[in-house]
C-alpha cells in the first residue's frame, strides 16, 4: 500500500470514485490523473472517471478504458468539455457492432482528429461520419444483423489524421462515401483504399483536397518562367503525401524543376504565390549561380554557403523585381535573437537570422558578427560582379567567425529554420571526388525508360457510377489499334451492289448546299446591285469617262465546316444474322459504312472511322479504321473490309475517345454517329444499368464540348434504353437490311 | 492651289534616336527613295516619319489604309456637285503635286490591288496616272513615298507583294533597349525615371509573352499611356492593369502573370 500513500489525497480520491478494475490502470492512474485534473473542470473529470468505468466493463480488456484515460482530456482540451461523453458514446455504438477492435484505433486517432478540425460541431461531423463508414462497410452475411467486422474501418481511422491534414471534414466524407460505394464488394480493395494503399485513394485525395494543384496552373507557371525570367524549366511534381517525417525539398537538376504538387495556402500566402516564390529562387538560381567546388567544406560550411548563395541571388534578383521582397518576407521565417538555448547548435538559426536580415532591412538583430557580416555582404553587392564563390568564401569566413564552442553539440536548435520556398542547392556543388556524399543528382532516372516500353499509347478514362454519383478515376484503360487490313475489293464489290443507292444519294448531296453566304463584288452579272459600285460608275459616266460595267455583286457559299466521327460497335453479336436476313449485322454495318464514307467524301467533310470493343474495363480497344485526314483509298476500305465482330460494348470509354479526336477538329459542327446493335455491356458489369448511365454521361460530356451525338441503333429492343442514353437523338432501324441506304441519308439529313 | 502649309509639322516631335536611322532617312531622302518602316506596332514607327518631315521641313501627309480602302481612295474621283461633275484629288496625287511626303500607314491592310497603284511614283518613272481624268501626274521634286507596315501581325493573307516590297528601302525598328525606353518614357510623360524604368521592366515581360498567348508585346505606347495615368495621380498598379494588361489579353493566364509582374514591380 506504500504506493498509494504517495498519492496526493485528491487522486486517491478518484482512484476511489473510479471503483475496482484492472491492475494495469494503476500502473499509470495517477499520471492521467494529474493531465486531467489539470485539463477538466470537476465536472469534465467526474464524466472522465464516468467514461472510463463504462469502457472498463464493455468486456473488451484494459485497453479502452486506459487509452480513453490517456486521449479523452486531451481531445476535451482542445474542443471542450462535452467531448469526453461523445467519445464514450461512441466508443459503445462500435462495442455494439463486430468491430470492437476499432474502438482503441478510434480513441488513438480522435486527439489527432480533433485537433485538426476545432470545434465541437466538426468533430461531431467526423463521428457522423465515421459512423456511416463503420456501418456501410461491415458486410452481414444473412441479411439483418450485421456480422462480420468492417474489413476497412481501423484502416479508415489511422488514416484519418493524416487525411485530415488534407482534407476539409466535407471533401473527407465525400473521399469516404466513395471508397465505400466503390468496394462494396470489395473488402480487400475497401481496405487498401482506406489504408491510402491504392491508385484510386490518391486520385480521388487529390480530387477531394484543397490548395493549388500544380497541374492546374503548369501554363501560368510556364508564363511566369517565360516572362518573367526569360527561361523555361520543366516542372516534374511530387507528391508529400507519403514522406510523412523526411519532407522531400524541392530541388533543381538537368531534367528541370522538381516541385510539390500541391501547395496549401499559408500564413495568408495563397498556394499559386508560394509556387511564384519558389519559383523566383529557383530562376534566380538559375541566372546567377555557377557551380563551385564543394569538397573542401565542412558540412556547416556547406550550409553556411548554400545560405549565402540564397541570399545572395535574391538580393539580385530583387534589384528587378522590388515586388519580390515583399512575397519572399511573407515566406520567411522570423527567427527571434537569443531563442537559441545555452548549450544547443545555433549554426541553422544563426544563419536564418542572416537570411532574414538580408531580406528584411528592418530587422532588429543586434549581434555584432552578425550585423559585420550584413554590413560586408551589402557592400560585396553593391561593388556588383559578386560570384557564387564569393557568397561561398564569405559564408566560410561567417562560419570562423560565429562558431561557438555549442555548436558541436548533438542538440540542433531547429526552431524557425526552414525556409520552405527554397530549394535543396543540389545544383550549386561540384565534387571532384563523387564519394558517398549527399551527391544523388540522377537518381531518378533509371526508371524513366519503363515507360517507353509502352509502344501502344494507354489512355485511362474516368467512368461515371450512377451509385455513388461520381466519376471513378481513371477506370477504364483503352488502347488504340490500327485495324488490321483485308481486301479493298470487296468494298467496291459492296457499292457496286448498291449502285441504286449511291446514285440517289448522289442526288441528295448535289443538293446538300451549304450556308455561309460571301459576296462577291466586281461581277457583271450577278444576283444584286451593288449600290456602291454602281454608283462610281454612273458619276464616271457622267464624267464622260468609261464607267465600269462590274456593279453587280453575287453570293458563294462559303464551305461546310462539319467534321464527323462514326464509331462502330464490334462487339461479338454483331456476327448474329437477324431473322429473315441473309446477311450477318457485320456485313450490313461494314456495307452502311464504305457508302457512308463514300458520301461524306464526297461532301469533302473530315471524317473518321473508329471502332472498339472490351473485355473488362482493363481492355477496351479502339480500332483505327480511318482518320480525319486520311483520304477514301484503298488502305481505308481494306480495313473496313476486315471488320470483325468480338467481346463486349463498354460503351461510355469509346464515346470519350472518339470524343477527344474529333474535340481536335477545327470545325464549326461536330457530328459523332455510333453505330451499335445493342446495350452497352461488358463482362466486369453486373448491373446493367450501369454502363448506360456512364454512356449517358459520356454524351453528356460530349455535348458539353459542342460534340452532337446520334446513335444509329438496330437493336428491335432498343427503345428500353436507348432514350436513356442518347435522349432524342437516336434512330432505330427495324428493318436492318435497309440500314446500308439509311445510314448515309441519315447523315445527309442530320448535316442539312 | 491646295494649301500645303496646313501639313506642314510645326513643333519638334519628340523622337528619341536610336541609331542611325536619321543619317539613313535623310539620304534616302536625299535620293528620292522610297521607303518602308517596319516594326511592331507602337514602337514609334509614325513618330519617325513624323520627326523626318519636321527636321527636313517638308509637308507629310498621312493615310491610314484599311481594306475597303480601293485605287481611288488613294489617287481621287470625280464627285458630283451642282454642275455635274468634279474632280478630286486623293491624298497621294496631292502629295505628288505639291512635293509632300506621302505616308501610308499599315499598307498591309489595303487590298493588293489597291497597292499597286503606287507602283509608278516609286520608281524612275515618278508619275502617276488618273486614268480616268486623262492626266498624267509628274510628282514635285520633294515628294516621297513613305510606307508603314507590321511584319509581326500579318497573317497569310496579309502580306506585300514582292513587286511592292522591291521597290523600298527599309528601315527595321523594335522597340527601344531598356534605357532608352525608359527615357522616351520620362521625356513623353515626365514622369520620373525610377517609375518609367519599372514600366520598362512590365513591358519586357509583356513582350517575352510574345507568342505564347500574346500576339504583340507591350508596346511603347502602351508604357506611355500608363505613365501618363500615373501622371494624373492613379496608383501605379491600377495604370498598369488599366494600360498595359487589360488592353492586350483576354486570357486568364496571361493576365495572372503580368499582374504579378507588376505586383513583383512594385514594392
Amino acid at each position: 500500500m506504500s504506493k498509494v500513500a504517495e498519492t496526493p489525497p485528491e487522486i486517491a480520491e478518484l482512484r476511489e470514485r473510479l471503483g475496482k478494475t484492472f491492475p494495469a490502470v494503476d500502473a499509470v492512474f495517477n499520471e492521467y490523473a494529474n493531465e486531467a485534473i489539470r485539463l477538466l473542470s470537476p465536472e469534465g473529470v467526474q464524466d472522465w472517471l464516468d467514461g472510463a468505468k463504462f469502457l472498463g466493463k464493455l468486456g473488451r480488456g484494459a485497453e479502452p478504458m486506459l487509452v480513453f484515460l490517456d486521449k479523452a482530456p486531451q481531445v476535451a482540451a482542445i474542443i471542450g468539455e462535452e467531448a469526453v461523453g461523445k467519445l464514450k458514446d461512441f466508443a459503445w455504438q462500435i462495442s455494439r457492432t463486430p468491430n470492437g477492435d476499432a474502438i482503441v484505433p478510434f480513441l488513438q486517432t480522435a486527439a489527432a482528429a480533433a485537433r485538426r478540425l476545432e470545434g465541437i460541431g466538426l468533430f461531431g461531423d467526423y463521428l457522423q461520419l465515421a459512423d456511416y463508414v463503420m456501418q456501410e462497410t461491415t458486410t452481414s452475411v444473412h441479411g439483418i444483423v450485421a456480422t462480420h467486422p468492417s474489413p476497412s474501418f481501423v484502416d479508415f481511422l489511422n488514416s484519418v489524421p493524416s487525411l485530415l491534414d488534407r482534407l476539409s471534414i466535407a471533401a473527407l466524407k465525400n473521399w469516404a462515401e466513395y471508397g465505400v460505394k466503390a468496394y462494396r464488394n470489395d473488402p480487400e480493395g475497401q481496405s487498401n483504399y482506406f489504408a491510402l494503399q491504392s491508385v484510386d485513394a490518391h486520385t480521388m485525395l487529390q480530387r477531394e483536397r484543397h490548395g493549388t494543384l500544380l497541374v492546374d496552373h503548369e501554363r501560368l507557371f510556364h508564363l511566369y518562367l517565360t516572362g518573367l525570367w526569360e527561361t523555361d524549366m520543366i516542372c516534374h511534381p511530387y507528391s508529400l503525401l507519403f514522406d510523412e517525417i523526411r519532407k522531400p525539398r524541392p530541388y533543381l537538376d538537368k531534367n528541370g524543376i522538381h516541385l510539390p504538387d500541391v501547395y496549401d495556402d499559408q500564413d495568408g500566402v495563397p498556394g499559386i504565390d508560394r509556387y511564384r516564390a519558389l519559383l523566383a529562387h529557383v530562376a534566380a538560381h538559375q541566372r546567377w549561380t555557377t557551380p563551385i567546388l564543394g569538397d573542401n567544406l565542412s558540412p556547416f560550411q556547406h550550409v553556411a554557403a548554400e545560405i549565402f548563395e540564397d541570399v545572395r541571388i535574391e538580393w539580385l534578383a530583387i534589384q528587378t523585381w522590388p515586388g519580390l521582397r515583399r512575397l519572399w518576407l511573407s515566406l520567411h521565417p522570423k527567427p527571434a535573437e537569443g531563442a537559441c538555448p545555452e548549450g544547443w547548435c545555433g549554426v541553422y538559426h544563426r544563419l536564418s537570422m542572416f537570411s532574414r536580415a538580408i531580406l528584411d532591412p528592418e530587422h532588429s538583430y543586434q549581434d555584432t558578427v552578425l550585423n559585420e557580416f550584413i554590413g560586408r555582404f551589402h557592400t560585396m553587392m553593391e561593388e556588383g560582379g559578386s560570384t557564387t564563390q564569393d557568397a561561398a568564401d564569405m559564408a566560410v569566413q561567417w562560419y570562423v567567425k560565429s562558431r561557438k564552442d555549442s555548436d558541436m553539440s548533438t542538440d540542433m536548435f531547429l526552431d524557425d529554420v526552414e525556409i520552405e520556398y527554397r530549394d535543396d542547392n543540389r545544383h550549386m556543388w561540384l565534387y571532384q571526388e563523387q564519394g558517398d556524399e549527399d551527391y544523388m543528382p540522377e537518381s531518378q532516372s533509371e526508371s524513366e525508360p519503363e515507360d517507353q516500353d509502352f509502344e501502344r499509347p494507354m489512355r485511362h478514362y474516368d467512368e461515371w457510377d450512377y451509385g455513388t454519383q461520381a466519376y471513378r478515376p481513371d477506370w477504364v484503360s483503352l488502347s488504340e489499334h490500327l485495324h488490321p487490313s483485308g481486301s479493298a475489293a470487296l468494298i467496291d464489290q459492296l457499292l457496286a451492289k448498291h449502285m441504286q443507292v449511291v446514285k440517289r444519294l448522289e442526288r441528295m448531296l448535289d443538293m446538300l448546299k451549304p450556308q455561309n453566304k460571301v459576296r462577291i463584288r466586281f461581277q457583271e452579272d450577278g444576283t444584286d446591285l451593288d449600290l456602291d459600285i454602281a454608283l462610281r460608275s454612273l458619276i464616271d459616266y457622267k464624267a464622260g469617262s468609261q464607267p465600269d460595267p462590274r456593279i453587280n455583286m453575287s453570293h458563294r457559299t462559303d464551305g461546310r465546316s462539319i467534321a464527323v466521327s462514326l464509331l462502330l460497335d464490334l462487339s461479338v453479336s454483331l456476327n448474329e444474322k437477324p431473322e429473315g436476313c441473309n446477311q450477318t449485322i457485320l456485313e450490313l454495318s461494314q456495307e452502311a459504312a464504305s457508302l457512308l464514307a463514300w458520301a461524306v467524301d464526297r461532301m469533302d467533310d473530315p471524317f473518321a472511322i473508329g471502332g472498339f470493343h472490351s473485355n473488362s474495363r482493363h481492355e477496351v480497344r479502339y480500332f483505327h479504321l480511318k482518320g480525319y485526314s486520311e483520304s477514301w483509298g484503298d488502305e481505308v476500305k481494306a480495313r473496313i473490309a476486315a471488320m470483325q465482330g468480338a467481346f463486349s460494348t463498354r460503351m461510355g470509354a469509346a464515346l470519350r475517345h472518339a470524343g477527344q479526336g474529333l474535340k481536335q477538329q477545327q470545325a464549326d459542327k461536330k457530328l459523332l454517329l455510333i453505330l451499335t446493335d445493342g446495350r452497352p455491356h461488358d463482362v466486369d458489369v453486373k448491373d446493367e444499368q450501369y454502363l448506360i448511365a456512364d454512356a449517358r454521361k459520356a454524351v453528356q460530356e460530349l455535348d458539353q464540348d459542342g460534340i452532337y451525338t446520334w446513335c444509329i441503333n438496330l437493336d428491335p429492343k432498343a427503345d428500353e434504353y436507348v432514350t436513356d442514353i442518347f435522349g432524342p437523338q437516336y434512330t432505330v432501324i427495324d428493318n436492318i437490311e435497309r440500314l446500308p441506304e439509311r445510314l448515309p441519308e441519315l447523315f445527309i439529313s442530320l448535316t442539312k | 492651289m491646295t494649301d500645303k502649309e496646313q501639313y506642314r509639322i510645326h513643333e519638334e516631335p519628340f523622337y528619341q534616336v536610336q541609331s542611325d536611322e536619321v543619317e539613313l532617312y535623310e539620304a534616302a531622302y536625299a535620293a528620292r527613295l522610297p521607303v518602308m518602316v517596319k516594326g511592331p506596332t507602337g514602337c514609334g514607327k509614325s513618330r519617325f516619319v513624323e520627326y523626318m518631315a519636321w527636321k527636313l521641313d517638308k509637308p507629310l501627309i498621312s493615310v491610314a489604309c484599311n481594306e475597303d480602302m480601293t485605287a481611288s481612295d488613294l489617287v481621287g474621283r470625280f464627285l458630283l456637285d451642282a454642275t455635274g461633275t468634279r474632280w478630286q484629288d486623293g491624298p497621294l496625287t496631292q502629295a505628288a503635286r505639291i512635293g509632300a511626303i506621302c505616308y501610308l500607314d499599315e499598307i498591309v491592310e489595303a487590298r493588293q490591288d489597291t497597292t499597286v497603284v503606287i507602283h509608278p511614283l516609286t520608281d524612275h518613272r515618278r508619275t502617276l496616272l488618273l486614268d480616268k481624268k486623262g492626266e498624267l501626274v509628274e510628282a514635285h521634286e520633294n515628294f516621297q513615298l513613305v510606307i508603314s507596315y507590321n511584319p509581326g501581325y500579318q497573317s497569310l493573307m496579309k502580306d506585300l507583294k514582292q513587286s511592292t516590297k522591291q521597290r523600298f528601302s527599309a528601315l527595321e525598328f523594335d522597340y527601344a533597349v531598356a534605357d532608352v525606353e525608359t527615357g522616351i518614357i520620362a521625356k513623353e510623360t515626365g514622369i520620373d525615371t525610377d517609375t518609367a524604368t519599372k514600366l520598362v521592366k512590365i513591358g519586357e515581360t509583356g513582350r517575352n509573352l510574345k507568342g505564347h498567348g500574346l500576339d504583340e508585346g507591350i508596346s511603347t505606347r502602351l508604357l506611355v499611356y500608363a505613365a501618363q495615368l500615373i501622371d494624373q495621380g492613379i496608383a501605379p498598379r491600377a495604370a498598369c492593369r488599366m494600360a498595359l494588361v487589360r488592353p492586350i489579353t483576354d486570357d486568364a493566364d496571361i493576365r495572372d502573370t503580368l499582374d504579378h509582374a507588376i505586383d513583383s514591380v512594385f514594392d
